[in-house]
């Protein structure tokens, strides 16, 4: 498959005597919006770690971007997979302005114009220049996370993982990071991969989703299926129930 | 209610911080009594629902400062109260589960000594009638073997369990009203669901007043007897739970409006308009 | 002034430069918060002052003997009299403060970097690499300071130059071990993840990323220990070691006044309460540096 597609095929990661991720495979074309969905222990977020070099320890077959994931990445791969992460309180450096945050990465790949670079990156997340030169302790949650959002797409890259980016976040807060992340992957025609045990999330995200528990991928399916038929296995029909039942009617 | 005296009033609850340029106020001018109920107090972060419960439990971190025109608990008064009161008032009568089961229980105690002293410093009792209470308690929250579970150290058992011996915890002395603190947030969800029916379980059988303290309003409609919305602090709206959807406040519908919803799928979701107005005024 | 005010607290830095300076301004308004932190910052831009302006203050040579005004009390003349050779005692006090302040900055700047990258890169990469170097740091950390320091002073010969040599060598261990300590958790946190999902290389993430964050302990940790440098180097002065006749370094001055210490009590007396003076202000301004620095 081309650029900005991902496969993975029996992915397998150990941790000593804990065997993590058990011959994990699907596919994300490019373009794609797709979602990883289970509960704390399925190992959805090591699959993130795997795809994104930084996880280095795996057994299988892993194309990303159209090519064969290295144990090893080069500099040049993570111009094409950056990540956002979940806690926005934790993956910005404290001690750093958000323009040194957001300059970093020019400096690490060398690239030129950092200045226009950097105020298109923070206009892209509907954040005025007023921003530039804070600290993170002066923004709120959702600014931080505007924040990482700008810092992952500023190189540029083909694939957008996302490992629960918004569960750290109030709902209205939640609302606008969603409807900003749909808006950039339409204009810059962004693959996604999502992580989240919020199943209405990835629904409202996603046009397909694997379900995993406890290191398997137990089913993977369109979201329309699921919402219309429901999941063929047990499990995934038990998040669904989970997900209706705290769902309100709010028409 | 039946007539007898509210297990908590509360009028024009008030909580200030003092910092060095100026004052926050976290919760500004709230209101309300609770019977034998489930009643919840939902918002966002800033919104001063925690700290409203702290208020209740006189654990309002320094510089904090707490008025109120009055605050009673079962027609006690407690701003007259000494501090030495207030805290004997805890855990006996008032107790209060938080969020993460990880941060609230001593690491190198097992859980089960902890229930059990928990136990031995409301009631007078010996170490063995202690024990006993403590895995009696440990049954009533559903856990399947609690003798084996008694002897386990907090990092040896799961966020649902560690969240169930919390609770064990904070119940075994009997209290009339148990504040939770989003006991399940950060649970998943079908662990969440157990751990609710726990919580209704306990409040029915022993007659026991809940304040629960969310964000999450599906949650709390389903759950609760009667909701307090509240925002910067403010009370926007207050109803019964199964009206919540039926909320008129524009802050509450904005909230559950912006909430996706497997079944009602929108290309793009509704962001709440806040509004300086409901922030003024009573 | 209220543009000023303005410009140091916005909430909108409008450059790098500014942002850096509101930053240092709202820490100098915690700091000044805390009296005793006060105290201990007077002291100590005292001893700066006193040292930069020595031979303004001082009303005589520190080193102009006169045999016929041995051992007066202190008095209007000589306000904290004079020693065995007749020198006056404040004017030497004042001299000694730039020896004193000269060994402190010597150690601190060889000591802090040589400490910081070692713990750091022990830290960072953690398995044999971490080994090594935390037992090397173990090795020099078993001696006691005073006898490491004078067993390198043994060999390379006594002065105030092998002075600073020796109290260095002993005095890195401890920041390695702190900077370790805080690498071991930075190394974990999501935004060092981030930078390297950037492609940043280690030295980069190290020198860039990893130290500013372990900074702040370690320049808590040297004010700290500076009181500790100013009491090795006087007790390597007391024995002989440090500063050599007729410098009129504070340590070597009590040892002069020893043998006299029940007569003439303030030739020993001055210079240690100059010792004291000083090391209570590094020991008040580190105190008040860690609340601010710590405090996020």
């Amino acid at each position: 498959m081309g650029p900005g597609s991902i496969i993975v095929r029996n992915l397998n990661v150990r941790f000593g005597e804990a065997h993590v991720l058990k011959d994990v495979s699907f596919m994300v074309g490019s373009g794609e919006s797709f979602g990883l969905v289970g509960e704390s222990g399925s190992g959805k977020s090591t699959v993130l770690r795997v795809l994104s070099g930084l996880n280095r320890n795996w057994e299988g077959v892993v194309e990303v971007d159209g090519m064969p994931l290295p144990q090893r990445p080069e500099k040049a791969f993570f111009r094409s997979v950056q990540m956002v992460f979940q806690d926005p309180f934790a993956s910005l450096h404290p001690r750093m302005t958000i323009d040194a945050i957001l300059a970093e990465p020019l400096a690490i790949h060398g690239l030129d114009q950092p200045d226009r670079r950097i105020e298109r990156a923070l206009a892209e997340v509907g954040l005025d220049g007023g921003f530039r030169f804070r600290f993170p302790h002066q923004l709120s949650g959702g600014q931080r996370q505007r924040v990482a959002i700008a810092r992952a797409l500023i190189l540029e890259p083909r694939i957008l993982l996302l490992d629960e980016p918004t569960s750290a976040l109030d709902v209205s807060i939640q609302a606008e990071v969603l409807n900003l992340l749909q808006d950039l992957k339409l204009r810059l025609g962004l693959t996604m991969l999502l992580v989240s045990h919020n199943l209405a999330v990835v629904g409202h995200m996603c046009s397909r989703v694997a379900v995993m528990k406890l290191g398997r991928v137990v089913e993977e399916a369109d979201i329309d299926s699921l919402r219309k038929q429901g999941g063929q296995d047990a499990y995934t029909q038990e998040l669904i129930a989970a997900s209706r039942r705290v769902a309100l009617a709010s028409a | 209610m039946t007539g007898q005296t509210p297990l908590v009033e509360v009028s024009n609850l008030r909580v200030r911080f003092h910092t060095p340029t100026r004052i926050v106020e976290a919760v500004r001018g709230l209101s309300f009594t609770l019977g034998r109920e489930k009643l919840a107090i939902v918002g966002e972060s800033g919104s001063g629902k925690s700290m409203t419960g702290r208020a209740l439990l006189d654990l309002v971190p320094w510089p904090g400062e707490v008025l109120a025109d009055a605050m009673r608990f079962k027609g006690q008064d407690l701003l007259g109260m000494s501090g030495e009161a207030r805290r004997r008032l805890r855990g006996r009568h008032i107790s209060m589960v938080m969020q993460d089961p990880k941060f609230s229980l001593n690491p190198v105690m097992t859980v089960g000594r902890q229930i059990a002293e928990a136990y031995q410093l409301h009631r007078k009792a010996g170490k063995s009638e202690a024990r006993d209470r403590a895995l009696a308690m440990l049954e009533d929250v559903l856990i399947r073997e609690p003798a084996r579970v008694f002897d386990l150290y907090p990092h040896e058992v799961s966020g649902g369990m560690g969240q169930r011996v919390m609770i064990a915890m904070m119940l075994i002395g009997e209290p009339d009203v148990l504040i939770a603190d989003e006991p399940t947030s950060a649970l998943d969800v079908t662990v969440q669901a157990q751990i609710l029916d726990i919580l209704e379980k306990l409040v029915t059988d022993r007659g026991m007043g809940l304040i629960f303290i969310s964000h999450d309003l599906p949650l709390v409609s389903a759950f609760c007897d009667r909701v307090i919305v509240m925002y910067g602090g403010r009370v926007m709206e207050s109803l019964p739970a199964r009206e919540l959807s039926k909320g008129q406040h524009a802050y509450t519908r904005g909230l559950l409006g912006c909430l996706p919803d497997l079944d009602r799928p929108v290309r793009r979701l509704a962001t709440l308009q806040r509004d300086d107005s409901w922030l003024q005024g009573g | 002034m209220a543009g000023l005010y303005a410009y140091l607290t916005t909430e909108t830095p409008a450059s790098r430069r500014q942002a850096r300076i509101g930053q240092a301004y709202r820490q100098w308004l915690a700091l000044r918060k805390n009296p005793l932190a006060l105290v201990g910052l007077i002291i100590v831009v005292a001893l700066l002052l006193i040292a930069a302006f020595a031979p303004l203050i001082a009303p005589y040579d520190p080193l102009a003997q006169n045999l016929s005004q041995r051992l007066l009390p202190p008095s209007s003349k000589n306000w904290f009299g004079t020693d065995a050779l007749g020198r006056d005692i404040f004017s030497r006090i004042i001299h000694g403060a730039r020896i004193t302040l000269a060994i402190v900055v010597l150690v601190v700047i060889s000591v802090g970097p040589v400490g910081l990258l070692i713990g750091t890169v022990a830290g960072y990469f953690g398995g044999w690499v971490d080994t090594v170097l935390m037992r090397v740091t173990d090795v020099f950390l078993a001696f006691p300071r005073l006898v490491l320091a004078l067993a390198f002073v043994a060999v390379l010969g006594p002065g105030i130059e092998n002075a600073v040599i020796a109290i260095a060598c002993t005095a890195w261990p401890p920041y390695a071990r702190v900077a370790r300590a805080e690498t071991l958790v930075i190394r974990n946190a999501d935004y060092i993840a981030a930078v390297r999902l950037q492609g940043a290389g280690h030295g980069r993430i190290i020198l860039r990323h990893v130290v500013p964050m372990c900074l702040s302990s370690v320049i808590v940790r040297t004010t700290l220990d500076m009181a500790g440098i100013i009491l090795t180097a006087a007790g390597l002065g007391f024995l002989g070691l440090g500063a050599q006749p007729p410098l009129p370094e504070w340590g070597a001055m009590i040892a002069t006044g020893r043998e006299f210490i029940f007569d003439q009590w303030w030739v020993a007396a001055f210079p240690g309460i100059a010792i004291c003076l000083v090391a209570l202000g590094f020991n008040l301004l580190g105190d008040g540096l860690r609340d601010v620095l710590d405090a996020h």
